[in-house]
Protein backbone atom coordinates (compact mmCIF):
# COMPACT_ATOMS: atom_id res chain seq x y z
CA UNK A 1 0.00 0.00 0.00
CA UNK A 2 2.93 2.50 0.62
CA UNK A 3 4.33 1.64 -2.88
CA UNK A 4 1.20 2.36 -4.20
CA UNK A 5 0.86 5.91 -2.83
CA UNK A 6 4.17 6.64 -4.43
CA UNK A 7 2.89 5.49 -7.56
CA UNK A 8 -0.11 7.93 -7.39
CA UNK A 9 1.98 10.89 -7.35
CA UNK A 10 -0.55 13.55 -8.56
CA UNK A 11 -1.63 15.54 -5.43
CA UNK A 12 -4.93 14.82 -4.35
CA UNK A 13 -6.15 17.33 -2.39
CA UNK A 14 -5.35 20.58 -0.79
CA UNK A 15 -5.27 19.06 2.84
CA UNK A 16 -1.82 17.22 2.72
CA UNK A 17 -0.42 15.74 5.98
CA UNK A 18 2.71 17.05 7.61
CA UNK A 19 5.25 15.94 4.77
CA UNK A 20 8.66 17.05 4.22
CA UNK A 21 8.22 19.79 2.08
CA UNK A 22 9.24 20.21 -0.98
CA UNK A 23 12.05 22.23 -2.20
CA UNK A 24 11.28 25.64 -4.05
CA UNK A 25 14.24 26.79 -6.10
CA UNK A 26 13.99 30.30 -8.38
CA UNK A 27 15.35 30.12 -11.76
CA UNK A 28 16.56 33.58 -12.58
CA UNK A 29 19.26 35.90 -14.17
CA UNK A 30 18.50 39.33 -14.41
CA UNK A 31 18.62 39.94 -18.16
CA UNK A 32 16.14 38.37 -20.62
CA UNK A 33 16.38 35.91 -23.01
CA UNK A 34 18.91 34.11 -21.68
CA UNK A 35 17.01 31.04 -21.61
CA UNK A 36 15.49 30.73 -18.38
CA UNK A 37 12.26 29.58 -19.29
CA UNK A 38 14.12 26.45 -21.26
CA UNK A 39 16.26 25.49 -18.43
CA UNK A 40 13.13 25.70 -16.24
CA UNK A 41 10.84 23.31 -18.43
CA UNK A 42 13.95 21.30 -18.99
CA UNK A 43 15.38 21.06 -15.68
CA UNK A 44 11.66 20.45 -14.90
CA UNK A 45 11.04 17.71 -17.11
CA UNK A 46 14.60 15.72 -16.20
CA UNK A 47 13.37 15.82 -12.18
CA UNK A 48 10.14 14.43 -12.59
CA UNK A 49 11.74 11.93 -15.26
CA UNK A 50 13.50 10.82 -12.15
CA UNK A 51 10.52 10.49 -10.33
CA UNK A 52 10.21 13.17 -8.63
CA UNK A 53 7.27 14.98 -8.02
CA UNK A 54 7.46 18.37 -10.16
CA UNK A 55 6.03 21.62 -10.52
CA UNK A 56 7.01 24.25 -12.40
CA UNK A 57 5.35 27.97 -11.58
CA UNK A 58 5.69 30.89 -14.22
CA UNK A 59 6.50 33.71 -12.53
CA UNK A 60 6.62 35.89 -15.70
CA UNK A 61 3.14 37.62 -15.10
CA UNK A 62 1.81 39.50 -17.89
CA UNK A 63 4.46 37.52 -20.42
CA UNK A 64 3.35 33.70 -20.13
CA UNK A 65 5.61 31.41 -21.73
CA UNK A 66 6.38 28.19 -19.88
CA UNK A 67 3.47 26.63 -20.89
CA UNK A 68 4.17 26.94 -24.75
CA UNK A 69 7.85 25.62 -23.81
CA UNK A 70 6.17 22.61 -22.65
CA UNK A 71 3.40 22.36 -25.11
CA UNK A 72 1.14 22.79 -22.82
CA UNK A 73 -0.51 26.01 -23.94
CA UNK A 74 -3.89 24.58 -24.94
CA UNK A 75 -4.31 22.86 -21.60
CA UNK A 76 -4.27 26.26 -19.52
CA UNK A 77 -7.63 27.05 -18.09
CA UNK A 78 -6.35 28.83 -14.83
CA UNK A 79 -3.36 30.59 -13.81
CA UNK A 80 -1.41 31.85 -10.96
CA UNK A 81 -3.60 34.76 -10.29
CA UNK A 82 -6.80 32.99 -10.23
CA UNK A 83 -5.71 30.89 -7.33
CA UNK A 84 -4.04 33.91 -5.46
CA UNK A 85 -7.94 35.42 -5.80
CA UNK A 86 -9.73 32.22 -5.59
CA UNK A 87 -11.24 32.21 -8.73
CA UNK A 88 -9.85 28.78 -9.08
CA UNK A 89 -8.58 26.16 -6.90
CA UNK A 90 -5.19 25.25 -6.98
CA UNK A 91 -5.80 21.48 -7.99
CA UNK A 92 -8.26 23.45 -11.19
CA UNK A 93 -4.82 25.97 -11.91
CA UNK A 94 -2.63 22.67 -11.65
CA UNK A 95 -2.19 21.54 -15.73
CA UNK A 96 -0.34 18.31 -15.55
CA UNK A 97 2.15 17.60 -18.30
CA UNK A 98 1.04 15.42 -21.17
CA UNK A 99 4.55 13.31 -20.68
CA UNK A 100 4.68 12.68 -16.74
CA UNK A 101 2.11 12.61 -14.67
CA UNK A 102 4.93 13.68 -11.86
CA UNK A 103 5.21 17.48 -13.66
CA UNK A 104 2.59 19.75 -13.22
CA UNK A 105 2.52 23.94 -14.43
CA UNK A 106 1.01 26.71 -12.71
CA UNK A 107 0.98 29.36 -15.87
CA UNK A 108 1.53 33.11 -15.27
CA UNK A 109 -1.96 35.79 -16.32
CA UNK A 110 -1.10 36.79 -19.21
CA UNK A 111 -3.23 39.85 -19.41
CA UNK A 112 -2.13 40.83 -16.09
CA UNK A 113 0.56 42.59 -14.45
CA UNK A 114 3.26 41.74 -12.05
CA UNK A 115 2.56 44.41 -9.03
CA UNK A 116 -0.95 42.52 -9.06
CA UNK A 117 0.81 39.94 -7.27
CA UNK A 118 2.52 40.48 -3.73
CA UNK A 119 5.57 38.70 -1.91
CA UNK A 120 3.42 37.35 1.06
CA UNK A 121 1.16 35.81 -1.77
CA UNK A 122 3.39 34.39 -3.34
CA UNK A 123 5.15 32.77 -0.63
CA UNK A 124 2.53 31.54 0.58
CA UNK A 125 1.76 29.84 -2.55
CA UNK A 126 4.46 28.28 -3.03
CA UNK A 127 4.43 27.01 0.62
CA UNK A 128 1.58 25.40 -0.36
CA UNK A 129 3.21 23.53 -3.31
CA UNK A 130 5.92 22.94 -1.08
CA UNK A 131 3.61 20.44 0.81
CA UNK A 132 2.86 18.72 -2.00
CA UNK A 133 5.48 18.49 -4.54
CA UNK A 134 9.41 17.44 -4.43
CA UNK A 135 10.01 20.51 -6.19
CA UNK A 136 8.91 23.73 -6.99
CA UNK A 137 10.63 25.65 -9.89
CA UNK A 138 9.53 29.33 -10.07
CA UNK A 139 10.48 30.63 -13.52
CA UNK A 140 11.76 34.36 -12.69
CA UNK A 141 11.08 37.27 -15.11
CA UNK A 142 13.85 39.23 -16.57
CA UNK A 143 14.39 42.09 -14.46
CA UNK A 144 15.04 43.06 -10.93
CA UNK A 145 11.54 44.76 -9.63
CA UNK A 146 8.86 43.36 -8.73
CA UNK A 147 8.03 40.42 -10.59
CA UNK A 148 11.99 39.42 -9.17
CA UNK A 149 10.95 39.95 -6.14
CA UNK A 150 7.65 38.03 -5.91
CA UNK A 151 9.65 35.18 -7.37
CA UNK A 152 12.11 35.04 -5.14
CA UNK A 153 10.15 35.49 -2.49
CA UNK A 154 9.06 31.42 -1.68
CA UNK A 155 12.18 29.74 -2.71
CA UNK A 156 15.09 29.05 -0.35
CA UNK A 157 17.59 28.24 -3.17
CA UNK A 158 18.06 29.95 -6.47
CA UNK A 159 20.25 29.00 -10.45
CA UNK A 160 21.12 31.95 -11.98
CA UNK A 161 21.52 31.37 -15.30
CA UNK A 162 23.97 33.11 -17.96
CA UNK A 163 25.32 33.30 -20.86
CA UNK A 164 28.78 33.58 -22.49
CA UNK A 165 28.38 37.53 -22.72
CA UNK A 166 29.37 40.43 -20.88
CA UNK A 167 25.62 41.75 -20.58
CA UNK A 168 24.43 38.50 -18.89
CA UNK A 169 27.36 37.98 -17.01
CA UNK A 170 26.63 41.99 -15.55
CA UNK A 171 23.65 41.17 -14.80
CA UNK A 172 23.81 37.68 -13.72
CA UNK A 173 26.67 39.41 -11.02
CA UNK A 174 23.98 42.37 -9.82
CA UNK A 175 20.78 39.04 -9.39
CA UNK A 176 23.26 37.11 -7.51
CA UNK A 177 24.01 40.27 -4.71
CA UNK A 178 19.94 40.90 -4.69
CA UNK A 179 19.32 37.63 -3.33
CA UNK A 180 18.70 37.24 0.35
CA UNK A 181 22.18 37.03 2.54
CA UNK A 182 23.39 33.48 3.42
CA UNK A 183 21.79 31.68 -0.30
CA UNK A 184 24.41 29.68 -2.16
CA UNK A 185 23.12 30.29 -5.86
CA UNK A 186 24.30 27.58 -8.04
CA UNK A 187 25.54 28.68 -11.61
CA UNK A 188 24.29 27.25 -15.46
CA UNK A 189 25.88 28.70 -18.37
CA UNK A 190 23.93 28.52 -20.91
CA UNK A 191 24.35 28.52 -24.95
CA UNK A 192 28.06 27.96 -25.02
CA UNK A 193 29.01 27.71 -28.48
CA UNK A 194 32.64 25.26 -27.51
CA UNK A 195 34.39 26.13 -31.02
CA UNK A 196 34.27 30.21 -30.42
CA UNK A 197 35.58 29.39 -27.18
CA UNK A 198 38.08 27.58 -28.41
CA UNK A 199 39.41 29.93 -30.75
CA UNK A 200 39.35 32.64 -28.02
CA UNK A 201 36.12 34.40 -29.47
CA UNK A 202 33.97 33.28 -26.50
CA UNK A 203 34.13 33.59 -22.79
CA UNK A 204 34.76 30.88 -21.24
CA UNK A 205 32.75 29.02 -18.63
CA UNK A 206 36.31 29.86 -16.46
CA UNK A 207 35.95 33.60 -17.70
CA UNK A 208 32.06 33.25 -16.70
CA UNK A 209 32.63 31.42 -13.25
CA UNK A 210 36.20 33.32 -12.70
CA UNK A 211 33.79 36.53 -12.72
CA UNK A 212 30.82 35.38 -10.53
CA UNK A 213 31.98 32.48 -8.71
CA UNK A 214 29.41 30.07 -7.99
CA UNK A 215 28.99 26.64 -7.73
CA UNK A 216 28.27 25.41 -11.05
CA UNK A 217 25.72 23.14 -11.98
CA UNK A 218 26.16 23.04 -15.56
CA UNK A 219 26.70 23.51 -19.11
CA UNK A 220 24.46 23.90 -21.64
CA UNK A 221 25.92 24.14 -25.67
CA UNK A 222 24.62 26.81 -28.09
CA UNK A 223 22.90 23.83 -30.68
CA UNK A 224 19.69 23.33 -32.66
CA UNK A 225 18.07 20.87 -30.97
CA UNK A 226 16.92 23.39 -28.65
CA UNK A 227 15.33 25.59 -30.78
CA UNK A 228 14.21 22.54 -32.81
CA UNK A 229 12.12 21.49 -29.45
CA UNK A 230 10.80 24.72 -28.46
CA UNK A 231 8.96 25.22 -31.88
CA UNK A 232 7.25 21.73 -31.02
CA UNK A 233 6.74 22.22 -27.56
CA UNK A 234 8.65 19.37 -26.48
CA UNK A 235 11.88 19.57 -23.86
CA UNK A 236 15.09 18.55 -25.08
CA UNK A 237 15.63 16.87 -21.65
CA UNK A 238 13.54 13.78 -22.69
CA UNK A 239 15.47 13.07 -25.66
CA UNK A 240 17.94 10.62 -24.41
CA UNK A 241 20.05 10.67 -28.06
CA UNK A 242 21.13 14.74 -27.50
CA UNK A 243 23.72 15.66 -25.62
CA UNK A 244 21.98 18.82 -24.66
CA UNK A 245 19.44 16.20 -23.17
CA UNK A 246 22.04 14.50 -21.02
CA UNK A 247 23.45 17.88 -19.91
CA UNK A 248 19.73 18.50 -18.29
CA UNK A 249 19.49 15.32 -16.81
CA UNK A 250 22.82 15.80 -15.29
CA UNK A 251 21.78 18.85 -13.80
CA UNK A 252 18.32 17.07 -12.53
CA UNK A 253 20.83 14.43 -11.01
CA UNK A 254 22.77 16.87 -9.47
CA UNK A 255 19.71 18.81 -7.94
CA UNK A 256 18.66 15.70 -6.54
CA UNK A 257 22.22 15.09 -4.53
CA UNK A 258 23.93 12.31 -7.16
CA UNK A 259 26.93 13.46 -7.45
CA UNK A 260 28.12 13.95 -11.41
CA UNK A 261 30.95 14.53 -13.40
CA UNK A 262 32.39 18.16 -13.52
CA UNK A 263 29.94 19.79 -16.53
CA UNK A 264 31.74 19.91 -19.94
CA UNK A 265 30.87 20.90 -23.32
CA UNK A 266 32.23 18.91 -26.28
CA UNK A 267 33.77 20.74 -29.19
CA UNK A 268 31.77 19.26 -32.42
CA UNK A 269 34.36 17.56 -34.64
CA UNK A 270 34.44 20.16 -38.04
CA UNK A 271 34.36 18.86 -41.34
CA UNK A 272 37.02 20.51 -43.94
CA UNK A 273 34.82 23.43 -45.06
CA UNK A 274 34.56 24.91 -41.68
CA UNK A 275 38.56 24.55 -40.55
CA UNK A 276 39.39 26.12 -44.22
CA UNK A 277 36.39 28.75 -43.05
CA UNK A 278 38.06 29.69 -39.59
CA UNK A 279 41.72 29.98 -41.11
CA UNK A 280 40.78 32.20 -43.50
CA UNK A 281 37.38 33.64 -41.59
CA UNK A 282 37.26 36.87 -40.40
CA UNK A 283 39.22 37.82 -36.87
CA UNK A 284 37.34 38.45 -33.21
CA UNK B 1 42.69 47.24 -48.39
CA UNK B 2 44.44 47.86 -44.51
CA UNK B 3 41.88 45.75 -42.95
CA UNK B 4 42.79 42.86 -44.89
CA UNK B 5 46.25 43.33 -44.15
CA UNK B 6 45.90 43.28 -41.09
CA UNK B 7 44.31 40.78 -40.39
CA UNK B 8 47.12 39.03 -41.47
CA UNK B 9 49.90 40.82 -40.22
CA UNK B 10 48.52 42.15 -36.84
CA UNK B 11 46.36 39.83 -35.42
CA UNK B 12 43.91 41.53 -33.17
CA UNK B 13 43.69 39.56 -29.16
CA UNK B 14 40.85 37.38 -29.69
CA UNK B 15 37.71 38.95 -28.76
CA UNK B 16 36.80 36.69 -25.80
CA UNK B 17 39.56 38.18 -23.99
CA UNK B 18 38.57 41.66 -24.75
CA UNK B 19 34.95 40.50 -23.71
CA UNK B 20 36.91 39.00 -20.48
CA UNK B 21 38.89 42.63 -19.87
CA UNK B 22 35.88 44.70 -20.23
CA UNK B 23 33.85 42.71 -18.25
CA UNK B 24 35.71 43.28 -15.09
CA UNK B 25 36.21 46.62 -15.55
CA UNK B 26 32.99 47.20 -15.36
CA UNK B 27 31.97 45.09 -12.27
CA UNK B 28 34.89 46.50 -10.65
CA UNK B 29 32.94 50.11 -11.03
CA UNK B 30 30.13 48.36 -10.39
CA UNK B 31 31.30 47.21 -7.02
CA UNK B 32 33.28 49.41 -5.98
CA UNK B 33 31.10 52.46 -7.22
CA UNK B 34 33.60 54.93 -6.12
CA UNK B 35 33.43 58.60 -6.83
CA UNK B 36 36.62 60.42 -7.73
CA UNK B 37 36.06 62.37 -4.98
CA UNK B 38 35.66 59.36 -2.55
CA UNK B 39 39.42 58.08 -3.93
CA UNK B 40 40.77 61.40 -3.34
CA UNK B 41 39.35 61.65 0.62
CA UNK B 42 40.79 57.87 0.66
CA UNK B 43 43.88 58.94 -0.44
CA UNK B 44 44.05 61.79 2.00
CA UNK B 45 43.09 59.65 4.90
CA UNK B 46 45.43 57.22 3.85
CA UNK B 47 48.31 59.55 4.00
CA UNK B 48 47.36 60.95 7.34
CA UNK B 49 47.60 57.77 8.84
CA UNK B 50 50.82 56.49 7.48
CA UNK B 51 52.22 59.83 8.12
CA UNK B 52 51.96 59.47 11.67
CA UNK B 53 54.51 56.64 11.39
CA UNK B 54 56.66 58.14 9.17
CA UNK B 55 57.41 61.08 6.78
CA UNK B 56 56.32 60.93 3.28
CA UNK B 57 56.24 62.94 0.66
CA UNK B 58 52.52 63.47 0.13
CA UNK B 59 53.06 65.65 -3.60
CA UNK B 60 54.63 61.86 -4.79
CA UNK B 61 51.84 59.97 -3.33
CA UNK B 62 49.77 57.64 -5.47
CA UNK B 63 46.71 55.82 -4.80
CA UNK B 64 45.16 53.49 -7.77
CA UNK B 65 42.78 50.42 -7.58
CA UNK B 66 43.92 47.49 -9.82
CA UNK B 67 42.05 44.33 -10.36
CA UNK B 68 44.43 41.07 -10.72
CA UNK B 69 43.46 37.48 -11.29
CA UNK B 70 40.98 36.96 -8.59
CA UNK B 71 40.56 40.06 -6.99
CA UNK B 72 40.51 43.74 -7.05
CA UNK B 73 43.04 45.68 -5.31
CA UNK B 74 43.89 48.84 -3.90
CA UNK B 75 47.58 50.25 -4.13
CA UNK B 76 49.18 53.16 -2.65
CA UNK B 77 52.07 54.03 -3.24
CA UNK B 78 53.79 56.43 -1.17
CA UNK B 79 57.83 58.19 -0.87
CA UNK B 80 59.08 58.06 2.66
CA UNK B 81 61.36 60.98 3.71
CA UNK B 82 61.73 60.00 6.78
CA UNK B 83 60.89 58.27 10.41
CA UNK B 84 59.56 59.66 13.09
CA UNK B 85 60.89 58.37 16.03
CA UNK B 86 58.66 59.66 18.92
CA UNK B 87 56.63 57.28 17.85
CA UNK B 88 57.52 54.77 19.59
CA UNK B 89 57.52 56.17 23.37
CA UNK B 90 54.13 58.12 22.77
CA UNK B 91 51.28 56.34 21.07
CA UNK B 92 49.60 58.22 18.36
CA UNK B 93 46.90 59.98 18.85
CA UNK B 94 43.33 58.56 17.03
CA UNK B 95 42.84 59.75 13.79
CA UNK B 96 40.16 62.11 13.07
CA UNK B 97 36.88 60.58 11.99
CA UNK B 98 34.72 62.35 9.03
CA UNK B 99 36.61 61.61 5.71
CA UNK B 100 37.05 58.09 7.08
CA UNK B 101 33.40 57.18 6.97
CA UNK B 102 32.60 58.75 3.46
CA UNK B 103 34.23 55.18 2.14
CA UNK B 104 33.29 53.00 4.86
CA UNK B 105 30.59 51.61 3.24
CA UNK B 106 32.06 50.70 -0.21
CA UNK B 107 35.91 50.29 0.88
CA UNK B 108 35.68 48.58 3.62
CA UNK B 109 39.08 47.68 5.59
CA UNK B 110 39.52 44.62 7.38
CA UNK B 111 42.48 45.70 8.96
CA UNK B 112 44.13 48.30 8.60
CA UNK B 113 47.85 48.74 9.20
CA UNK B 114 51.46 49.87 8.83
CA UNK B 115 53.86 48.26 10.78
CA UNK B 116 55.09 51.22 13.50
CA UNK B 117 58.60 49.51 13.26
CA UNK B 118 58.68 50.96 9.84
CA UNK B 119 62.25 49.64 8.84
CA UNK B 120 62.33 52.11 5.78
CA UNK B 121 64.57 54.38 7.89
CA UNK B 122 67.32 51.98 8.83
CA UNK B 123 68.59 50.65 5.78
CA UNK B 124 67.50 53.74 3.69
CA UNK B 125 65.80 51.26 0.66
CA UNK B 126 63.36 49.35 2.70
CA UNK B 127 59.49 49.48 2.49
CA UNK B 128 56.59 48.22 4.50
CA UNK B 129 53.92 46.09 2.40
CA UNK B 130 50.57 45.38 4.42
CA UNK B 131 49.13 42.85 2.67
CA UNK B 132 45.63 42.61 3.51
CA UNK B 133 42.58 39.88 3.20
CA UNK B 134 42.88 37.46 0.57
CA UNK B 135 40.03 36.89 -1.88
CA UNK B 136 39.39 33.55 -1.62
CA UNK B 137 39.79 33.42 2.30
CA UNK B 138 36.83 34.33 4.32
CA UNK B 139 36.56 37.95 5.65
CA UNK B 140 38.12 38.79 8.84
CA UNK B 141 35.03 39.68 11.47
CA UNK B 142 36.60 42.26 12.11
CA UNK B 143 35.00 45.75 10.91
CA UNK B 144 36.73 49.08 10.71
CA UNK B 145 36.21 49.91 14.36
CA UNK B 146 37.52 52.78 16.31
CA UNK B 147 38.14 50.57 20.02
CA UNK B 148 39.79 47.43 18.11
CA UNK B 149 43.62 47.83 17.69
CA UNK B 150 44.48 46.72 13.83
CA UNK B 151 45.91 43.70 12.53
CA UNK B 152 48.32 43.60 10.80
CA UNK B 153 48.09 40.40 7.88
CA UNK B 154 51.54 40.66 7.17
CA UNK B 155 54.10 42.47 6.29
CA UNK B 156 57.59 42.39 4.73
CA UNK B 157 60.18 44.30 3.43
CA UNK B 158 60.77 45.00 -0.13
CA UNK B 159 62.88 46.91 -2.37
CA UNK B 160 61.43 50.44 -3.45
CA UNK B 161 58.96 50.30 -5.74
CA UNK B 162 59.52 52.65 -8.05
CA UNK B 163 63.62 51.91 -8.16
CA UNK B 164 64.79 55.40 -7.48
CA UNK B 165 66.26 54.43 -4.66
CA UNK B 166 63.90 56.65 -2.34
CA UNK B 167 62.12 54.51 0.12
CA UNK B 168 57.96 54.24 0.17
CA UNK B 169 55.29 52.88 1.82
CA UNK B 170 53.10 50.23 -0.61
CA UNK B 171 49.89 49.37 1.16
CA UNK B 172 48.03 46.64 -0.51
CA UNK B 173 44.58 46.34 -0.13
CA UNK B 174 43.14 43.11 -1.32
CA UNK B 175 40.19 40.91 -1.61
CA UNK B 176 36.63 40.25 -2.59
CA UNK B 177 34.03 42.82 -3.82
CA UNK B 178 32.43 44.74 -0.97
CA UNK B 179 29.00 42.91 -1.95
CA UNK B 180 30.75 39.60 -1.43
CA UNK B 181 31.72 40.79 1.70
CA UNK B 182 28.46 41.84 2.99
CA UNK B 183 27.02 38.40 2.05
CA UNK B 184 29.84 36.41 3.80
CA UNK B 185 29.54 38.44 7.11
CA UNK B 186 28.22 36.01 9.75
CA UNK B 187 25.41 37.07 12.47
CA UNK B 188 27.95 37.68 14.93
CA UNK B 189 30.00 40.18 12.35
CA UNK B 190 26.85 41.81 12.45
CA UNK B 191 26.14 42.42 15.71
CA UNK B 192 29.94 43.22 16.85
CA UNK B 193 29.40 45.94 13.92
CA UNK B 194 26.06 47.16 15.62
CA UNK B 195 28.43 47.18 19.25
CA UNK B 196 30.86 49.07 17.59
CA UNK B 197 31.10 53.08 16.24
CA UNK B 198 30.22 53.20 12.78
CA UNK B 199 32.41 55.19 11.21
CA UNK B 200 30.52 56.48 8.61
CA UNK B 201 28.12 58.30 11.32
CA UNK B 202 29.32 60.89 14.30
CA UNK B 203 30.00 59.06 17.43
CA UNK B 204 26.91 59.32 20.16
CA UNK B 205 27.71 60.72 23.33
Amino acid sequence: MVMRAFEEPAPAGEAEAAAPLGRAIVITSGKGGVGKTTTTANVGVALAARGARVVLVDADVGLRNLDLVLGLESRVKFHLLDVLEEKATLDEALVRDKRSENLHLLAAAQTREKEEVDTAQMKALVERLRARFDYVLIDCPAGIEMGFKNAVAGAQHAIVVCTPEVSAVRDADRVVGLLPNGWRPELIINRLRPQLVKRGKMLSVDDVNGILRLPLLGVIADEPSIIVATNRGEPVALDLYSETGYAYRAIAAKLAGESVPAPSVRVPNTGLFSKLGSLFGGRS
Amino acid sequence: MLDFFNRFFKPAPPSGATAKERLRLVLLSDHLSLAPDVVESLKRDLLAVISRYVEIDQAHADVTFEHRQNEVAMLANIPITGVRDRQRDEPPARPPEPALGALSESTRYDAVAVDPDARAGSSGEASVVAALASTDAPAPETTAAVDEPPGLVSASEAGPADGSGKPTVSVTLAGTTPRRRRRRKSAAAKRAAQQTIPLNQPAQA
